[in-house]
């Protein structure tokens, strides 16, 4: 049986997640995870919870207190305080932080935007070696002994030796009696996933639409790794070249000049050769951009060599004062032809939701 | 389902428990047997949560106490050294990882806690047994919710603790009410009186006295019958105007138990929940005085007896941690400790009678000292009769106030934020009775049943110059409607204009 406060604190979490998966808009429109990844977890702050009274607000409130000051000097700010006054008695009402792991994050994002379970590629050539404890051996450490086994062999012996007395059943493993748990190795099939990030990092993208495509690819991770066990990352940042690039730099980049989109496409086209045959490989690739393109530029690349190979290919096209935005319609004339095609714009920060939904809401 | 640890106590603690009784006895504490248990620090933030007792309904508001507590443990925020209940035999909780030095501490202040529970007049009318009182609680709780389902019971819980502040704590002191046998007399002589009236004249109001063959002469039958319509007029008029309740009353969970059409599982734990309301609520009637008795305790007992070199840093760093000021809050520990002493202070040296207050030469009143040495009898006299309100009223002084450097605040509406608004001695004490009176929670009343004569509830709030906090209300009344089932309202002053919020079960609306 548990105990009453774990049933309780059980019962408070529940709240909170309920209180998260409402406002779960606002945590991905607004970027509240960034900075925080890399963990297990994340805090996520959650308004206090807590039951209403009738109580005294700020306005015409004071109370008393000791230390040093001049008159007027101010003490804090009147919001999410401790209610003043009231000689310490009740805990302070704080905003709370509360501990999710992004796996559970995952899943609210997955159940409020109805997104569906991915279907892995039908591939079943890569496999993994997996230890499991599921056979019986005849050696072992003591610790693996299997009670049950080593008796009945000693029961069996016994009886089979005419040892075995039925008035007197005092049953003595011997050494050859004992039996021990042991694994055996299997080779189980792995879908293996790998996620292909593409930036415009020319002048015209300035750092709001960083902070959006960084909100973006924050989710996209946390659901994409909730749907594969081992998930890669590659970073390929371009302007009129393409180069690839860690995490830290994909977002921090900062460049100026023309662009050409075709340099990074041909830059994934050599990643993905070098590192994820398409044979073996889920391949996600998502493009953000503010759809600006060298005139003479085209998509001939991503038609004839990425889009056959990718399970999805996401274009987000941001909005910028400086970009024309012309790629995406570009893009719209081919998107008939290929279903594992996805474009999505994304004025602002207010139409991430929504464009996570588009991009993830197919289920490949 | 939780039952006290019973871990036994080491023996080193033991020597100490006894040891400690003995000292504190010794000064004339008087305190019922206590129980310490050892205890980790998870069942310490589990007792905490639980407001110190073992076993408790299920709610999700103690789990949520319980996560703040144990992870600003965790984050190395915050430690609670002790905890002790109310109850004969009293019961403590000791943490197991504490050294010896702060066993001794917390076991000194545990026994001032003790003595404060037994004496103060306050607490006299709570039940000491309220042990098993609470798990009788959580007991009958946890059969609505096998019956009637976790949800429902929850819900209503949540919307019974939004109002569990709308008591009447001096209640148990004062009778408000006529005994229950007298109304039951007079309503049975008026019953009598409107059986008469209704057979016409026959009846014996307005009468005199007087032989048969004078009757018509001393009660002459026409000015009776004029005489009895007037009454019966005069009643009837008064009954439509009599309101319900008579008096506004400030116990509006009682008068929900009395009125609100609930199902009896709702009324029991509506009930529950009032019984645990008034049991807590001494306690926060005397925060400061509890508090600051056992520190004077704790304090006394350790530097005279309890400290050995070794442990004297030790000791003055967690002494000290506990009376810490922060900010703009008052410590109760600090304040209630150093009103102690000056009390004491005072009365050894004779400070007061009307000798002392009639005196206005400042010189004198520094040296003033007539040797009364009435200080520690004085301190055993307010420990039993007062609670926070009046001790500070009667016992904050202007040269107090100086020399802890007191000032009042206030909130600036201008700039968001508090500021230091006085150093006056008449100003912070105004402010700091302010915040102590009825626990720093607005005063509201019920003040009619059946309000529009349509069985809505109208509450007051009796505005004294602090605004109520309008989401936290609009919540509350929200609340209360799922109790009441009829519309609610509530009178409140905002931005100097009176205002009437109303929920009616699907909107809220601001009259006025």
């Amino acid at each position: 049986m548990t105990s009453g406060i774990d049933r309780d604190l059980k019962r408070f979490q529940e709240i909170v997640r309920g209180k998260i998966r409402r406002d779960l808009k606002q945590y991905v429109n607004h970027g509240e995870m960034l900075g925080r990844k890399g963990r297990e977890t994340v805090s996520i702050p959650v308004p206090s919870i807590d039951i209403p009274h009738f109580v005294h607000g700020d306005k015409g409130n004071g109370g008393s207190a000791q230390g040093d000051g001049e008159i007027g000097q101010p003490l804090g700010p009147g919001q999410e305080q401790d209610s003043p006054g009231t000689a310490g008695d009740d805990p302070g009402r704080h905003v709370r932080e509360v501990e999710i792991s992004i796996a559970e994050l995952a899943d609210i994002l997955g159940q409020e935007l109805e997104l569906p379970h991915i279907e892995p590629k039908g591939q079943d050539s890569l496999t993994s070696k997996k230890d499991r404890y599921k056979t019986i051996s005849r050696h072992g450490p003591n610790s693996l002994r299997h009670f049950k086994r080593t008796y009945k062999e000693a029961l069996k012996r016994q009886v089979a030796t005419g040892v075995y007395n039925a008035d007197d059943p005092v049953i003595i493993p011997t050494r050859e009696d004992e039996r021990f748990r042991s694994w055996k190795s299997e080779f189980e099939p792995q879908a293996n996933a790998a996620i292909l990030y593409v930036m415009d990092v020319s002048g015209s993208m300035t750092d709001d639409q960083k902070t959006i495509v960084r909100a973006e690819s924050f989710w996209i991770d946390a659901w994409l790794q909730r749907q594969y066990d081992g998930i890669q990352r590659r970073y390929i940042v371009h302007d009129a070249v393409a180069h690839e690039v860690d995490e830290e730099t994909f977002y921090r980049v900062k460049e100026s000049g023309g662009t050409r989109i075709s340099s990074a496409y041909q830059k994934v086209m050599e990643v993905i050769t070098r590192d994820f045959p398409a044979a073996d490989w889920n391949l996600y690739l998502f493009q953000f951009s503010d759809g600006d393109n060298w005139g003479d530029d085209n998509s001939q690349l991503l038609t004839e060599h990425l889009l056959p190979v990718c399970n999805l290919f996401c274009y987000g096209q941001v909005e910028s004062p400086y970009g024309s935005g012309d790629y995406i319609r570009e893009l719209k004339t081919l998107s008939e032809k290929y279903e594992n095609m996805v474009l999505s714009e994304i004025p602002n920060q207010e139409a991430i939701y929504e464009s996570i939904k588009q991009f993830l809401g197919r289920g490949r | 389902m939780v039952v006290p640890t019973e871990h036994d106590l080491p023996p080193e603690i033991r020597a100490l428990q006894s040891e400690m009784a003995k000292i504190a006895r010794g000064y004339g504490l008087d305190f019922p047997d206590t129980i310490f248990e050892f205890v980790d620090y998870d069942e310490m933030s589990m007792m905490a949560a639980y407001g110190g007792f073992p076993v408790r309904y299920p709610h999700w508001r103690f789990g949520a106490q319980y996560d703040e507590l144990s992870k600003g443990y965790s984050y190395g925020l915050q430690k609670i050294y002790e905890m002790v209940i109310n109850t004969d035999p009293c019961y403590a909780y000791l943490l197991n990882c504490n050294g010896m030095t702060d066993q001794k501490l917390v076991i000194a202040h545990v026994y001032g806690h003790g003595d404060f529970f037994k004496h103060n007049a306050w607490f006299q009318g709570t039940n000491v047994r309220m042990l098993d009182q609470m798990a009788n609680h959580a007991a009958r709780i946890n059969r609505y919710i096998d019956r009637y389902g976790y949800e429902p019971v929850e819900q209503f819980i949540d919307a019974c603790l939004s109002i569990e502040d709308l008591i009447d704590p001096h209640s148990v002191h004062i009778r408000r009410r006529p005994d229950l046998k007298r109304i039951a007399a007079k309503r049975a002589q008026q019953e009598q009186e409107q059986e008469e009236d209704e057979h016409g004249l026959e009846g014996t109001r307005g009468r005199f006295a007087a032989k048969e063959y004078m009757d018509p002469y001393i009660n002459p039958p026409a000015i009776l019958h004029a005489e009895n319509e007037e009454r019966r007029r005069f009643d009837t008029a008064r009954a439509a105007e009599r309101r319900f309740p008579e008096e506004p009353q400030r116990d509006v969970m009682l008068f929900l138990l009395e009125h609100a059409p609930l199902r009896d599982w709702q009324h029991d734990i509506l009930a529950i929940i009032r019984d645990e309301a008034y049991y807590f609520a001494p306690q926060g009637m005397t925060k400061i005085m509890n508090e600051g008795w056992a520190s004077y305790w704790h304090s006394t007992i350790m530097t005279r007896h309890g400290l050995t070199d070794a442990e004297v840093v030790d000791y003055a760093d967690h002494h000290s941690g506990t009376m810490a000021m922060s900010g703009r809050r008052l410590n109760p520990y600090k304040i209630g400790i150093e009103l102690y002493r000056d009390i004491e202070e005072r009365w050894n040296r004779g400070q007061f009678g009307a000798e002392w207050n009639s005196c206005d030469d400042e010189e004198e009143k520094k040296h003033w000292n007539t040797n009364a040495g009435l200080g520690r009898e004085k301190i055993f006299e307010v420990r039993k009769i007062h609670n926070d309100v009046t001790f500070v009223d009667s016992f904050l002084t202007e040269e107090f106030c100086r020399k802890h450097k007191l000032f009042s605040f206030a909130y600036n509406e201008q700039e968001k934020t508090y500021e230091i608004a006085s150093r006056e001695f008449q100003e912070i004490k105004a402010h700091l009775l302010n915040s102590l009176t009825n626990h720093g929670r607005p005063f509201i009343s019920v003040v009619d049943g059946n309000y529009k004569n349509r069985g809505e509830l109208y509450l007051r709030h009796e505005y004294q110059g602090i605004e109520l906090k309008p989401d936290y209300a609009q919540a509350t009344l929200t609340n209360l409607h799922r109790l009441w089932g009829r519309p609610v309202h509530i009178e409140t002053v905002m931005d100097d204009r009176m205002r009437v919020l109303g929920f009616d079960g699907t909107r809220h609306e601001v009259v006025g």
